[in-house]
């Protein structure tokens, strides 16, 4: 209980600088951490009881507010909790808190947030990235032990990479989608954001597993993660796919990504550079792919059974109502934009042709990774930008998640790793990040790599100072 | 890919989002916008390729069809807009 509320004291005092959060479940995190401290004296717990947790507002825990971010949801009390709580309330983790997002995930840097922005603890003027930016910022910011986030195109990696954390996205189909609100399928996973690789390996084990909720649940046995963190990499076989360091990538990123990769040589792992000539189609692919699922996921808000609901004239003006004044304008857009991939007589040239794109992209890491262990990339190429720098067009916001779309494309691991800082003048540096990436359900080779990392370098130990 | 106003138009109506004449012509312009940079996906070869709709091999979950405990009406009631009766009350279907 001490823990958890010094955690909450923390919380408090510094997010009206960084508003992490958009609702704080102060009463019930010091239930649970009483509940938890029984089971500490009874002998009976895990590593993770006791432990503060935040959950981003996409996941849902049961008559606690779960509002994606929305006026469409700010109502919102599921009355189920999603699999990955029930796992991490039986572990003993205890919630503070619920935090911002990109409305329904949508977006790369949390300013989609129908409710209010999240700042960078690093630097408040700039983004913590999207679309899990409240749970990152909320782990920068120390208002948390550990978080949740979800990543569909990127929304664990990019923030955690803004944001001096580590992000893992796991295998599709690793851990359960039960509760999460959906948004793209074939491509969302939840996921943790946390400090160092050894809290992601704990949290992973605590998450991950079958789920028969979830049809799309992977039914292979769980590895023991924590184990899978001690081991040499000597040997290992890292490729460096050129076609991810973008033109126009920021100089001091590359570099800081260049040395990172010569601390796996230098630990005696043999890198190779490599190509992934399809790389460049998939941005396209995925912003033809995830519209079209969302726009399928998103007809269920009509205001008929649970959140907003307009009044009107009749049953299509309620429900055209609801949705226009519910649903911000990216949501609207990606909406649109996959009604239209879908609609007759597009269908074949946009839907159709993406997912044929897809299968090729999936197979060129499939090749890859018959040579490679694994591939290291940047997170993303450019450092935590400003608020309000990329809002006025939406392409250029879709450009942050170039390096990180592809996986969730093809369905492959991948975690980020803070891999330094980039200085500015007079001011806080800002966190970049590196990312590895597997084929499918290579944690054990993704965690045994980052702590290997974390052996020989020091940015995961960098706290921001707010 | 310019989008004309009509098309803008019918999209809305299928997706029933309701947009204003202003919205509409916003959206018609970002959306053409967005879909040009995506015309670059015609220049890939897909003809012998089937396509991907998930990236892990599936095959159908089934259980038995027997009854289970699910959640009482009113804790699904509970965030419902209007309910009479319990059940969710809205605009008439049919005219």
């Amino acid at each position: 209980m001490e823990l958890t509320g010094s955690i909450l004291e923390r919380l408090n005092n510094v997010e009206p600088d960084v508003r992490s959060f958009v609702t704080i479940t102060e009463k019930e995190a010091m239930e649970s951490a009483r509940r938890a401290d029984e089971q500490i004296g009874r002998g009976d717990h895990t590593p993770l009881t006791g432990i503060p947790m935040a959950i981003k507002d996409n996941i849902c825990t049961r008559h606690v507010m779960t509002t994606c971010s929305s006026q469409m949801l700010q109502n919102f009390k599921p009355p189920h909790n999603a699999t990955v709580i029930e796992r991490l309330s039986a572990a003993g983790a205890v919630m503070v808190g619920k935090t911002n997002m990109d409305e329904f995930a949508m977006g790369s840097s949390t300013e989609n947030s129908a409710f209010f922005a999240t700042h960078n603890p690093w630097d408040l003027e700039r983004v913590p990235g999207g679309s899990s930016g409240g749970s990152a910022a909320a782990m920068a910011a120390g208002q948390a032990l550990f978080a949740l986030g979800s990543d569909t195109g990127g929304s664990i990696r990019q923030p955690a990479g803004f944001c001096g954390l580590v992000g893992l996205k796991p295998t599709y189909g690793l851990v359960s989608r039960y509760g999460l609100v959906a948004f793209a399928s074939s491509l969302d996973q939840i996921g943790p954001l946390t400090t160092d690789i050894t809290d992601c390996a704990l949290v992973l084990q605590a998450i991950a597993g079958h789920d028969p909720r979830d049809s799309t649940s992977s039914q292979r046995p769980l590895p023991d993660y924590l184990k899978a963190l001690q081991g040499d990499i000597k040997g290992l076989k890292l490729g460096v796919p050129r076609e991810y360091f973008v033109k126009g990538m920021e100089p001091a990123i590359e570099k800081l990504v260049l040395q990172g990769i010569d601390e796996f040589r230098k630990m005696g792992a043999h890198v190779e550079e490599t190509s992934l000539p399809h790389t460049k189609y998939a941005l396209a692919v995925y912003y033809i792919i995830a519209p079209s699922e969302a726009s399928a996921n998103l007809a269920r808000y009509d205001g008929v059974k649970y959140g907003y609901s307009s009044p009107g004239e009749s049953m299509w003006d309620c429900m055209e109502k609801t949705r226009r004044q519910g649903f911000g304008p990216e949501v609207k857009r990606r909406i649109m934009l996959g009604t239209y991939a879908l609609s007759s007589g597009y269908y074949d040239a946009y839907y159709l042709k993406a997912q044929k794109v897809r299968t090729i992209i999936k197979m060129e890491f499939d090749e890859a990774f018959a040579k490679f262990d694994a591939l290291i990339t940047p997170t993303s190429p450019t450092v935590p930008f400003r608020l309000g720098e990329k809002t006025s067009d939406p392409v250029q916001m879709y450009l942050s998640d170039v390096c990180t779309l592809p996986i969730n494309i093809a369905g492959i691991p991948a975690v980020s790793l803070p891999a330094g800082f980039v200085e500015q003048d007079g001011k806080s540096p800002l966190p970049a990040g590196l990312q590895l990436m597997g084929p499918p359900f290579s944690e054990e080779t993704l965690l045994r790599l980052g702590y290997s990392y974390q052996q020989a370098t020091n940015w995961h130990k960098r706290r921001a100072i707010i | 890919m310019k989008l004309t106003h009509e098309e803008v138009k019918h999209i809305a109506l299928l997706a029933r989002l309701g947009l204003s004449e202003n919205e509409a012509a916003r959206a018609q312009e970002q959306i053409s916008n967005i879909l040009e940079n995506f015309q670059v996906l015609q220049e890939v070869d897909t003809s012998n390729v089937p396509p991907t709709a998930n990236p892990i091999a599936l095959s159908n979950v089934m259980r038995k069809d027997e009854v289970r405990p699910s959640f009482g009406s009113s804790e699904i009631l509970a965030n419902a807009p209007e309910k009479e009766e319990g059940c969710f009350k809205i605009k008439a279907v049919l005219e």
